[in-house]
């Protein structure tokens, strides 16, 4: 479960070579000479890009449009879509479901997600490899299917539409991901550390707290982000399991798109855009002050 | 650490993952097997029904359709960027790494409205080829509107695998063959290609499989009459209630799923890549 980015970083490219000395800067530009890398990649790769970030550009000039439709350019400048979101019991209790089951569905996820990794982190062997495959499952399992079986199996269990419901399917989908970070950031966790502790006295327990959180928090923050992000934008299994009277914000975005035509999306999407894109960074960001410090 | 009474509270810790694992997952895939082929007696008529309702093979096959070409869209385009990504300087490739999950940052919802803006009949896009004079191209709605979202998601499972293949790559070999004497196309043809395929494969896989799957891109931005395979999943359990039939085709589809993956899996890492995407921008800042 080695994540690639950070092997891939290791990996031997002419400009840097690892274990041998860097070049000196004259050498690296003649080297650039002879095998330069050609506009036309250049360009490519910057219409890439722009492919990459097309929706998020369109998304927020869209939200403060005048118009009835989805028309673009947006038409006038106007607060109005916002103020419709804010005031609309609809899109305002949307958000508070979803708010609501992205919350408990962390703080379940992480704590089941972390317990888990360390346990895999700590047992050697065939069996745990298999669970550790075993767990990963619901990230590579189609969603659809999932969310079918589930809601099937939620009628019959009365689930489909609660918040029970909610927080349990997207917990089992979340789960992954902590796994993902939590076992990234014991990666770097000295196991002798613990049986150091366990020399001086402290219980298995103890050691936990005191010695394997903190080592481990970064990795468990990850998490819990990630677990939060899974199920605040989750739609497919939130479409299966919703009631008339219990819906989540990317549910109301969606029969926005397909029953209403409610120009309210908009302002909906950039408000999803800006609030996981500030989630995202939060871990840098923390990182960041706490190096400062 | 290797006492048996540690070894056993190791594997407590385990247990609420796999509960839930079994109840939330396992138990209802397990059920739905179960409604499919008990129905109520043992029979695989449900299977059969799949191949003889005449409506199931159209789907199936437009959806592979439909998968085959975003799987070739993402390797022509993330090909050459996972090449680039490569060749620049290392603050380049932080920055070219973190845009390529940027579809991952965005909202699914979000991300799925901006198309219906960009590729609506009369947006942005229908304009611009309505200016070079194709006035009669239409996106929204169609196959093709449903592989250009899809193909913008999808790109970082192809992206990923092989900028680590070719990342591994020794462009010493490249010059050697053009001081021999190749032509440059000549010398990634014969030398670049073959050693990258490895990574080509296991994005290819991957991209096909995750893209058998899609239900709101096609469900938003393609129409009722080209259906894909998970709308007519969701159809057939929603509207038609009829869980034998859906079971049925749902285990088909999950069953390739988890085959191919399982083969992108041991050629190239494919879950580890899913994993960056996953803890991928905090992993790139750390």
């Amino acid at each position: 479960m080695t994540p690639i980015a950070p092997e891939t970083a290791q990996n031997p490219t002419l400009e840097a070579a690892p274990g041998s000395p860097p070049a000196p800067k004259a050498a690296r530009r003649r080297y650039r000479h002879v095998d330069p890398i050609p506009w036309w990649l250049k360009a490519f790769g910057g219409l890439v890009v722009v492919f990459f970030i097309l929706p998020t550009l369109f998304v927020i000039p869209m939200s403060f449009s005048d118009a009835q439709t989805f028309e673009f350019p947006p038409r006038g400048f106007t607060w109005r879509l916002y103020e419709n979101f804010f005031t609309n019991p609809v899109w305002l209790d949307s958000l508070r479901n979803s708010f609501l089951v992205a919350v408990l569905t962390a703080v379940l996820a992480t704590t089941v997600g972390t317990a888990a990794a360390v346990a895999l982190w700590r047992l050697p062997g065939r069996a745990a490899r298999l669970v550790r495959t075993l767990l990963m499952v619901p990230i590579v399992a189609p969603a659809i299917v999932v969310a079918v079986a589930v809601y099937i199996a939620f009628l019959g269990w009365r689930l489909t539409g609660t918040v029970t419901g909610y927080v349990l399917a997207h917990t089992a989908i979340a789960v992954p991901y902590v796994l993902v970070s939590v076992t990234g950031a014991l990666g770097g966790l000295d196991p002798r550390l613990l049986r150091a502790a366990a020399s001086l006295g402290s219980s298995p327990g103890r050691a936990f707290v005191r010695v394997t959180m903190p080592l481990i928090s970064r990795g468990i923050l990850t998490g819990a982000i990630f677990a939060f992000i899974v199920s605040f934008d989750e739609v497919v299994l939130a479409l299966f399991l919703r009631s008339p009277v219990f819906q989540t914000m990317p549910v109301q975005m969606y029969n926005s798109v397909t029953v209403e035509i409610d120009p309210t999306i908009s302002a909906a999407s950039s408000i999803m855009v800006v609030a996981v894109t500030v989630i995202f960074l939060l871990p840098p960001l923390l990182r960041g002050r706490g190096r400062r410090r | 650490m290797s006492s048996r009474h540690t070894r056993w509270s190791n594997w407590l810790l385990l247990v609420p993952a796999l509960a839930l694992l079994a109840g939330i997952l396992l138990v209802p895939l397990i059920r739905t097997l179960w409604y499919s082929v008990f129905d109520p007696d043992w029979t695989l008529e449900n299977y059969g029904a799949l191949f003889t309702d005449g409506v199931t093979t159209t789907v199936l096959w437009r959806t592979v359709v439909t998968a085959a070409m975003v799987t070739v869209a993402t390797l022509l385009i993330g090909y050459p960027y996972a090449y680039l990504m490569t060749r620049v300087s290392p603050r380049a490739r932080g920055v070219l790494l973190a845009i390529v999950l940027i579809p991952f940052w965005t909202s699914v919802m979000a991300r799925n409205f901006a198309w219906i803006v960009i590729l609506q009949d009369g947006g942005p896009v229908q304009s611009l080829f309505a200016f070079f004079g194709a006035d009669d191209v239409v996106f929204y709605g169609t196959t093709v509107g449903v592989t250009i979202a899809m193909t913008q998601v999808m790109l970082p499972f192809m992206v990923l695998p092989l900028f680590s293949t070719l990342g591994g790559i020794d462009r010493r070999l490249l010059l050697a063959a053009r001081g021999l004497g190749s032509s440059p196309t000549a010398a990634f043809w014969k030398v670049f290609w073959p050693l990258s395929r490895g990574g080509v494969m296991a994005g290819v896989i991957l991209v096909f499989t995750l893209s058998l799957g899609f239900y709101v891109t096609p469900a938003l931005l393609g129409s009722p009459q080209e259906s894909l395979v998970a709308q007519l999943l969701a159809q057939r359990t929603t509207l038609l209630l009829d869980f034998a039939a859906a079971g049925a085709l749902g285990m088909v589809v999950l069953v390739v799923t988890l085959v191919l993956v399982a083969w992108a899996n041991r050629l190239g890492g494919a879950v580890s890549a899913i994993g960056v995407v996953a803890a991928g921008p905090v992993k790139e800042s750390r």
